[in-house]
């Protein structure tokens, strides 16, 4: 039998987990809902901000807030980079070509990055104290992280509710056909939208340096995970989003505190499918 | 479509000639590159029989792997031979497919969410041989136990001909196959599910029974490809069978080819198979990565540039051209 304690520490940590899960779901969902085509390499940008804050920081010695930053404008011109060379010419493709032309990316980063850094795992570490409560240690190098998703989160959320051009993106989400019709410009609306997607990669790449070595395969350690989350909480329902989010990381820590870490993924994704039958609208959508 | 009978047959003979042409020390090597592409070509025409009625499968790595590794454990545990073993294989992956086609059809799962469906049981099937690591040998994979020598009943050879006819034999198989869906009713009722399946229930299809019997149909020819491939290497791993990255390389060979006629999945494997190869020896151990970036590279550029594969592409070309002369006859 397992000693309730690491059962306790394991939810803590799905709960830390969980809000790094999010901010990568709810960049890709963002995406996801308002251009319809899935970006496969979308944690494959991730691995690419992981290695600029960890060239900057661990190597030519920036501080960490400078390195997040730029990690962060790397993000968001690598999503308006995307977007113009990839997505635009096959905006009106067949749906697979549209999913092969980002895997095709998906290979493109995954070598291009062997090729550049090697297969080395790579990471930084950061001396930061643990606090602790009820004989369970939460390092401040998660506990900060977790914190800045949820504020980042909140912002995007905040960012789509209250502004013009938030509003706009949740138009365009709705209805496309009609957006255009009423004069706005979708490419500019895309592009919008791919920026602010591809900034929550690059804050989450600084997030997840300080918790995960980066490695060429990186993407394949999240990015399957990271689309079965937003399909999980509705194509577009941020909320939705957010809570599957934490439904899945709960599933692999626990799971893998119990079993083995392949078996919590295991799980994670044998829920995924069984979800789908039973609410394919997402876990928040009322049943029609 | 259909090609040319004559034409046909004059290819069948230069491949059966091709282990007697005279290749000097290359020999082995392009056998052994010819044999790779007959298997992943025959792989991939197994995918385009969902995949050319809308059925995008992004896990047939699921498929590949649960049979390869069914009949290579059942073969180093139980001494069960490959083709009892390839039996067991066939039957365990129609089960799965059965099991994954049903619900998706029952409740409508299609387009992007069939693709994340299938996605997630490739990673399922990839992480369980993971995680049974003291069967499967982990992501290490696990070597076939050898016989030492030839034996049919192991299907264990050392000559690389053997094998290259075996590829062969299996690859036309698979072209009839595919020829035979390609004439039947089935692919009428299956083009009609593909467009509207709704409208194509009112008109009395059987929508599930059709989605299903084409999944198992694809996966249990899948599975036989994988055990093919595994006997031919003699050594399965994970990564190689299963997952995301076998997956997605199938489906591009097959897009890439065009996964509509009889041989584009064949096109399409031949030249990205070629593609590696030749960039992997241009390059060779140095500037590691290299090559598969510009493989990457050239696959995004050609899906942007060549949507209907090039097989595909071609294939219009040369029958815009047969149909304008005929229609200046008409007009003249």
């Amino acid at each position: 039998m397992i000693d309730p304690i690491f059962l306790v520490e394991a939810a803590l940590n799905g709960i830390l987990l969980g809000g790094i899960l999010a901010l990568l779901a709810l960049g890709l969902n963002l995406i996801f809902g308002v251009i319809d085509i899935v970006w496969i390499a979308y944690v494959d940008l991730v691995m690419l901000c992981m290695y600029l804050v960890y060239y900057l920081v661990q190597v030519y010695g920036w501080p960490v807030g400078l390195g997040a930053l730029a990690s962060i404008a790397l993000g968001a011109l690598l999503g308006i980079g995307v977007h113009l060379t990839i997505i635009t010419p096959i905006l009106g493709s067949a749906p697979i070509n549209q999913l092969l032309a980002t895997g095709g990316l998906l290979f493109f980063l995954q070598s291009f990055a062997t090729f550049l850094w090697t297969t080395d795992h790579k990471s930084v570490r950061l001396s930061l104290p643990s606090f602790e409560i009820a004989g369970i240690f939460v390092p401040f190098t998660r506990l900060i992280p977790f914190a800045i998703s949820i504020v980042a989160v909140v912002g995007l959320y905040l960012f789509l509710t209250r502004t013009f051009v938030g509003t706009a993106i949740r138009a365009v989400s709705q209805d496309r056909e009609a957006m255009a019709l009423m004069g706005a410009n979708p490419q500019r609306i895309y592009i919008v939208t791919s920026a602010v997607g591809g900034l929550m990669a690059g804050l989450a790449g600084a997030l997840l340096i300080f918790q995960y070595s980066v490695h060429p395969f990186f993407g394949g350690q999240f990015g399957p995970l990271t689309f079965m989350i937003c399909v999980l909480g509705g194509l577009g329902n941020m909320v939705g989003a957010f809570v599957a989010s934490f439904i899945m990381s709960e599933i692999i820590s626990l799971a893998g505190v119990i079993w083995s870490t392949e078996m919590g993924y295991v799980i994670a994704f044998v829920v995924f499918i069984v979800m789908i039958f039973a609410r394919p609208g997402g876990i928040l959508a009322r049943r029609g | 479509m259909r090609a040319p009978r004559p034409l046909g047959v004059i290819l069948v003979i230069v491949l059966a000639l091709v282990p007697a042409l005279p290749m000097a020390g290359m020999k082995q090597y392009v056998l052994h590159v010819m044999i790779q592409i007959l298997i992943w070509a025959f792989i991939g025409g197994a995918w385009s029989l969902m995949g050319r009625f809308g059925l995008v499968s992004l896990g047939h790595g699921a498929f590949l792997g649960l049979g390869a590794y069914t009949a290579v454990l059942l073969w180093n545990f139980f001494g069960i031979n490959p083709w009892l073993a390839g039996g067991v294989a066939m039957i365990l992956t129609a089960l799965l497919a059965a099991v994954v086609a049903y619900p998706c059809s029952r409740f409508q799962v299609v387009g992007h969410y069939f693709g994340l469906v299938t996605l997630a049981v490739g990673e399922v099937i990839r992480l369980l041989i993971v995680a049974e690591r003291d069967w499967t040998g982990g992501s290490l994979g696990v070597s076939i136990k050898p016989v030492g020598g030839d034996s049919l009943l192991a299907m264990q050879f050392a000559d690389k001909r053997v094998f290259y006819y075996a590829a062969l034999v299996l690859w036309l198989a698979g072209l009839w196959v595919w020829a035979r869906v390609d004439r039947s009713m089935a692919r009428s009722a299956m083009e009609a599910i593909g467009e509207d399946e709704t409208a194509a229930a009112s008109v009395g299809i059987h929508v599930t029974r059709f989605k299903i019997g084409i999944t198992v149909l694809s996966a249990v020819l899948t599975a036989i490809g994988g055990v093919a491939y595994a006997q031919y290497i003699s050594y399965v791993n994970p990564d190689t069978l299963s997952g995301i990255g076998v997956s997605l390389r199938i489906v591009f060979a097959v897009v890439l080819g065009g996964m509509y006629s009889l041989l584009g999945p064949t096109v399409g494997t031949a030249l990205t198979i070629a593609l590696s190869e030749y960039l992997r020896i241009a390059f060779g151990l140095r500037l590691i990565g290299m090559a598969e970036t510009i493989y990457g590279l050239l696959l995004v550029i050609f899906i942007i540039f060549l949507p209907s594969g090039i097989y595909g592409s071609l294939a219009a070309l040369v029958r815009r051209q047969r149909r304008a002369p005929a229609a200046a006859a008409v007009a003249g």
